[in-house]
């Protein structure tokens, strides 16, 4: 039983920039009031709002969405925040599904905002307290440690070369050239860049990681009666999944991250999908550090453990290669606003499907693909399939 | 799509200097006093007598550190302590050359996540690496803790000064 059929309908961004003159709630409203012109809808034809946002210490406010709502369209409406941290974005979109297919609402606007740069003097500061206050934090730990602790853990165990996934850095930057709201968007990156990029915790480099940045998404999602008014072109939702592992994350091997696989096994068995590298023809999996994109994809079983890295050197990933990986760009290129960032990997599936991503667009007509996003202690996996 | 992404107002460095923009600021002023509960309560009170110490459950028989009244896992409670050795092997590490707001740092930190030996396998605990070449750390590394003197450990994870390769 998965519930009513669910689309996507209409979708709007920001420009993903590194310090937005505008508020949290002017940026709000630019992405809700585009996604609504997208699909000629108005507030009014909206049921309910789901905000996704991620630390309310970002923007030094108390209950964030409740601050956001006006932005986001939610005055006088049932509203409700969703926070898994980086896995915000994509998880937004998995509330809005289910507050469509259980019957209760028949359109939803989900809108994800974040501003970064209101946090000094740098936004990691919003990020230290994640670790356990008694056990971690008397150690004065960086948030850095653990992406390097990870990423380290990964390469150790398949052997594999930071060349092979600096690839990934050049492929999403690159892509992101292409992309109307890219902050970082380079069409002459090479691997020697990012290689030779200053070294922040080994083996992080500069370019391995995606930058400080504002914005907001949104999409309208609907009932499958109202989106057969309001376009020709719906995308469905066909699976989703989400998966938390255990906070003790010292006690983890950090070389699998087998919360994402738990959740696209959730939304491949929802979507009836048993060959996800036959099925899936698309995928934005989560990219805030280039390993990263290679770790999920082994974790959505797309590629076998360890073997991501080769796939990627050889072509595979390319927007015209077997299987396009972040056409969009990711959060390497277009920029990493958290909780907008995951949103914007669920539009540009959107964009994709229906064949409107431009100069971005995937060659073979895609049908289905999927965006993926991860976060808290590197704990988290949140899963969308969609297709036409 | 294009006519669908909103063309956000970017700020640039100038724009602050030159008086272009306006803001606001805040300096918030937040203490806590985190009790550290019935597990790690007792993990502190052995880490001033020098000693590291896990709790096992019975349902699976894992021996657990940091220590928890319950395991996770079986959703159970814990019910022995077991006393662990001070060393272990090093699960993963990094060298860290900057601070958490970016600013460089000359000499490597060396986070790690190290097993503890005598915890079942894979129970790691996050520390420093001290005394050693940065260079030569590698993933199995065999390590000790260094422990600071009694009179100077307060019942903290920072009464280990670091862990340290084993002599041999």
């Amino acid at each position: 039983m998965n519930g009513n059929r669910v689309a996507v309908v209409g979708a709007g961004m920001t420009k993903f920039v590194r310090r937005a003159q505008e508020t949290p709630k002017e940026l709000s409203w630019e992405a809700a009031h585009l996604a609504l012109q997208s699909c000629e809808m108005s507030i009014d034809d909206i049921d309910a709002v789901v905000i996704g946002t991620a630390p309310d210490a970002f923007d030094g406010v108390h209950m964030k969405s409740e601050y956001l709502s006006d932005g986001c369209g939610g005055w006088g409406k049932p509203v409700i925040r969703g926070y898994v941290g980086g896995g915000t974005g994509v998880f937004a979109a998995l509330q809005g599904w289910y507050h469509v297919a259980s019957g209760l609402f028949d359109t939803v606007l989900v809108v994800c905002e974040e501003k970064m740069s209101s946090c000094q003097p740098h936004p990691q500061a919003a990020f230290l307290t994640i670790f356990d206050h008694t056990t971690e934090r008397p150690l004065k730990p960086n948030l850095l440690w653990i992406f390097a602790l990870e990423m380290n853990a990964y390469m150790s165990r398949y052997g594999l070369s930071k060349r092979d996934i600096a690839t990934v850095s050049v492929k999403n930057k690159r892509n992101a050239v292409d992309h109307p709201a890219a902050l970082l968007g380079d069409p002459d990156i090479t691997v020697d860049d990012v290689l030779n990029s200053p070294v922040l915790a080994w083996p992080v480099q500069r370019l391995d990681v995606s930058p400080v940045t504002d914005g907001a998404v949104a999409l309208v999602m609907s009932a499958n009666h109202v989106a057969r008014r309001v376009t020709d072109k719906p995308v469905w939702v066909e699976g989703v999944g989400w998966n938390l592992d255990t906070a003790y994350w010292t006690n983890r091997d950090l070389s699998y991250p087998v919360y994402v696989e738990e959740a696209a096994r959730m939304a491949y068995e929802m979507a009836g999908i048993t060959e996800p590298r036959k099925q899936i023809h698309i995928a934005e999996p989560y990219d805030p550090f280039d390993y990263k994109e290679l770790h999920h994809l082994e974790g959505l079983m797309l590629f076998d453990r360890g073997e991501a890295p080769r796939a990627a050197a050889d072509g595979v990933t390319q927007r015209h290669g077997d299987l396009p990986v972040c056409p969009s760009g990711g959060l390497l290129g277009v920029g990493n606003p958290i909780a907008a960032a995951g949103l914007m990997k669920v539009a540009e599936i959107f964009w994709q499907l229906r064949e409107e991503a431009g100069a971005r667009q995937v060659p073979g007509s895609p049908k289905r693909g999927l965006a993926q996003a991860w976060g808290d202690l590197m704990q988290v996996g949140t899963v969308i399939v969609m297709g036409i | 799509m294009k006519e669908f992404v909103y063309d956000s107002v970017y700020l640039r460095r100038e724009d602050f200097e030159e008086g272009r923009v306006l803001f606001e600021t805040w300096d918030p002023n937040a203490r806590y006093a985190w009790d550290a509960g019935v597990a790690i309560g007792r993990y502190l009170q052995e880490l001033k007598a020098g000693r590291l110490i896990g709790r096992s459950c019975p349902e699976c028989n894992r021996i657990l550190i940091p220590p928890r009244m319950f395991c996770e896992s079986c959703f159970y409670p814990t019910d022995r302590w077991v006393p662990l050795e001070d060393t272990g092997t090093v699960l993963t590490f990094s060298r860290c050359y900057v601070t958490w707001d970016m600013v460089k740092l000359e000499k490597p930190q060396i986070p790690a996540v190290i097993e503890i030996d005598g915890a079942s396998p894979g129970m790691g605990i996050m520390h420093i690496l001290g005394e050693v070449d940065p260079d030569a750390v590698a993933i199995g590394m065999r390590v000790g803790a260094v422990w600071k003197p009694p009179e100077e450990r307060t019942g903290s994870i920072n009464d280990i000064a670091y862990f340290r390769p084993l002599a041999d």
